[in-house]
């Protein structure tokens, strides 16, 4: 009996000896449900660098805990208290769902725990609502950062009037949002909105209510509702040139669809087609580990791991508490895979965004035809204000379902 | 009786051992609490009545929707206020189920099963469409806790205890109302309800009445819920949500009322805690509902032989 009590008190003195050099990481992500498989490409992401790295971050051994969030907000919410509370983590990093962001930056707040917004774009998180989470860093995108460029591509090439269908929830508001703006201020013309519902799996009572007289229809799907719309615009023999919001043609549904989706034009600060040395490496070794092509979501969580390594780099490994972390954070200047990465002062990355057109070709080497994003135009060094100014920006509210305006319906 | 003495003890034992307990199972011992009441409003439906609800998270929605409304929008309910929310909150789902319960007590079996369902999802949709008020999709995210009279909820354990409080007056509550002769007619409806009228019983009315009071337990529990979480989703009112609750009873025991905390327990551990375990909690949890159909049609509660409630 005594013997197991000095092995266990020898065990507790030898752990809280090591845990200086100890980096607990929480990771959120849907495991279950139908999100699950993008949960597995951000897992995918993360878990390759942390395994280039030998699971060692400069001296500290990293403990990668990943939870499913089900991608429910409340769950989520439940998920991070364990982390933090149970697993003692030192951040928190993931979540899919821009709702499910939402709900867990307060518990970064409420538990001073750094949570990396890896892939939750949610833009009031890194906009109006910052102050309030004093504890984040967002590493991926805030959603309409891609599509105000993408906006006035549109509006240069040729587009004047365009009719958008979202998927009816806070990011297809935002990605919608920021697209209208930009073209608008461009001087084209949004004639329609149509919302809708996120996971709609049948749009015959959305497509006959397209207007004919548009030069384009901008979409915003995500999942599975990407790989319909298309489809059913194709059956319904409608040529309306389509362009997507990022989630429209991402690598995840990308490898899912057919040749309906040739030319369509879509924005993401990330294409697995970007021809660079770092990107063809990157799909290389993705695309040996996992058999599938690297989505953003694989590649801004390999990002956001790398970034997590740079600054534990500068501490030598030692974990600097939470506001020195997001402090070196945010001065980091990064050559990502995606292209160079910095932040802004409101903690969102700057970075190129990549205007992509859907081919079918040869990538890399690989010996079949296959679809890929190939970037058309590079707009570089993208913050989330675009270039209205940060300060202008931020007075006009979010986007929603109604702003901005749509003043040329009917 | 003996069986109510045995769940307060039960129930004491958790709660003197329950300074000990990580932060994290205090949470999830809240959580089987709260749910727990969710699922004795049901049990007084489906085991008291013969009534299967599919509908049960609409007034939990109701209820946690209208505490986060309140909360961020007026600041009512974070001081002593709270208390007043609790009674709004019962009354909020009260008079949704006294609206749905026109519609919904006309059927009865699968019929009332998917009529219920289908008004819970009206819940659900407005939770989810109306963004000016729910927030939509990002639902909305509370700011603390009430606090009042020295005692702060922000507290987690603080908290576990007034909803160990509120659990117990709302079991002591059912039970006296299942134990009274309505509770009786109830039964009675259950076994045989055209019987009942031939006696001269308004069993449209018994029912309807059992439907309203289930619906203020479920708005009860839904402020307590939006405490709880510190957020208040679509999530939390869709199909799923309503489909837990009745499984927890079934596992559980229809019409013994604790049955409903034990089905919420173990739902709760397999899902929330397994699951951080192990990846394959799903099995075990599927495992555990077929077995209990197959071999304990009275649920776990049947286990201990005490008599039909």
């Amino acid at each position: 009996m005594n013997r197991k009590v000095f092995t266990a008190i020898a065990a507790l003195a030898l752990s809280t000896g090591t845990s200086a050099q100890e980096l607990k990481i929480g990771f959120l992500a849907p495991m279950t449900g139908i999100f699950a498989q993008i949960g597995k490409d951000m897992e995918n992401g993360f878990q390759m660098y942390l395994d280039e790295q030998k699971g060692n971050f400069a001296g500290a051994k990293v403990t990668f805990i990943v939870e499913d969030e089900e991608g429910k907000p409340p769950v989520g919410v439940r998920k991070a208290e364990k982390l933090a509370r149970q697993d003692n983590v030192q951040m928190l990093v993931g979540g899919l769902l821009a709702s499910t962001g939402y709900a867990i930056a307060p518990v970064s707040t409420r538990l001073k725990t750094v949570y990396v917004l890896s892939i939750a774009a949610a833009d009031d998180l890194t906009q109006r609502d910052l102050k309030e989470y004093p504890y984040i860093v967002r590493t991926s995108w805030s959603s309409s950062q891609p599509h105000h460029p993408l906006g006035k591509w549109a509006c240069e090439n040729g587009y004047k009037r365009v009719v958008t269908v979202g998927a009816d929830y806070a990011f297809g508001h935002e990605v919608a949002g920021g697209f209208q703006k930009a073209f608008e201020d461009c001087g084209g013309r949004v004639i329609q909105k149509i919302w809708p519902p996120l996971g709609t799996k049948d749009f015959g009572p959305y497509i006959p209510t397209i207007k004919r007289d548009a030069d384009a229809v901008f979409t915003v799907m995500v999942g599975p509702m990407a790989l319909q719309f298309p489809k059913q615009m194709q059956e319904a023999g409608i040529k309306t040139p389509l362009i997507g919001g990022g989630t429209s043609y991402d690598e995840f549904v990308l490898p899912s669809m057919g040749d309906e989706v040739l030319g369509h034009v879509s924005a993401l600060q990330y294409s697995a087609a970007l021809d660079t040395p770092k990107n063809r490496e990157f799909v290389r070794k993705y695309r040996e580990k996992y058999g599938k092509v690297p989505s953003y979501y694989s590649e801004s969580n390999y990002t956001t791991a790398q970034m997590i390594h740079e600054v534990m780099k500068q501490t030598k490994g030692r974990w600097p508490g939470p506001e020195k972390f997001i402090a070196a954070m945010t001065q980091l200047k990064l050559e990502a895979v995606r292209g160079p990465v910095r932040f802004d002062d409101m903690r969102n990355p700057i970075q190129n965004i990549y205007i992509k057109k859907v081919e079918k070709k040869r990538m890399f080497g690989y010996e079949k035809d296959e679809l890929w994003n190939t970037v058309i135009q590079t707009y570089p060094d993208v913050s989330q204000f675009w270039t209205y100014g940060k300060d202008a920006f931020l007075k006009q509210p979010v986007y929603s379902r109604d702003f901005p305006p749509c003043k040329y319906c009917n | 009786m003996n069986r109510i003495a045995i769940l307060l003890g039960v129930l004491g034992i958790v709660a003197l051992l329950a300074p000990f307990a990580g932060p994290f199972v205090i949470l999830l011992l809240a959580h089987i609490l709260v749910l727990g009441i969710v699922a004795m409003s049901v049990d007084l439906l489906l085991g008291y009545t013969g009534l299967p609800s599919l509908g049960q998270a609409a007034y939990l929605g109701v209820g946690a929707y209208l505490t986060a409304i309140l909360a961020t929008k007026f600041g009512v309910g974070l001081g002593w206020d709270f208390w007043l929310v609790i009674a709004l909150g019962m009354a909020a789902g009260a008079a949704t189920a006294a609206f749905f319960g026109l519609f919904a007590i006309r059927a009865s079996g699968v019929y009332f099963l998917m009529i219920t369902l289908a008004l819970g999802m009206c819940v659900w949709g407005l939770a989810y469409r109306w963004n000016s008020l729910t927030g939509g999709d990002n639902g909305i995210n509370m700011r603390g806790r009430p606090s009042f009279a020295g005692m702060r909820l922000a507290d987690d354990l603080t908290f576990f205890y007034l909803v160990l409080a509120f659990f117990i007056a709302s079991f002591f509550a059912l039970h006296l109302l299942v134990s009274s002769p309505f509770g009786k007619s109830l039964v009675g409806i259950r076994e045989r309800e055209l019987r009942m009228r031939i006696l001269g019983y308004n069993t449209w009315l018994h029912k309807y009445i059992a439907f309203v009071i289930a619906g203020a337990f479920g708005g009860l529990a839904g402020v307590l819920w939006a405490h709880l979480n510190g957020i208040v989703s679509p999530s939390d009112v869709l199909l799923p949500a309503s489909v837990d609750v009745l499984l927890m009873v079934v596992l559980g025991g229809p019409g013994t009322l604790a049955g409903g905390l034990i089905g919420a327990g173990v739902v709760v551990f397999l899902r929330d805690y397994l699951a951080t375990v192990v990846p394959w909690w799903q099995y075990v949890l599927g495992t555990v509902y077929v077995l209990t159909i197959l071999y304990m049609p009275s649920g776990i509660m049947g286990l201990f032989k005490g008599g039909k409630a």
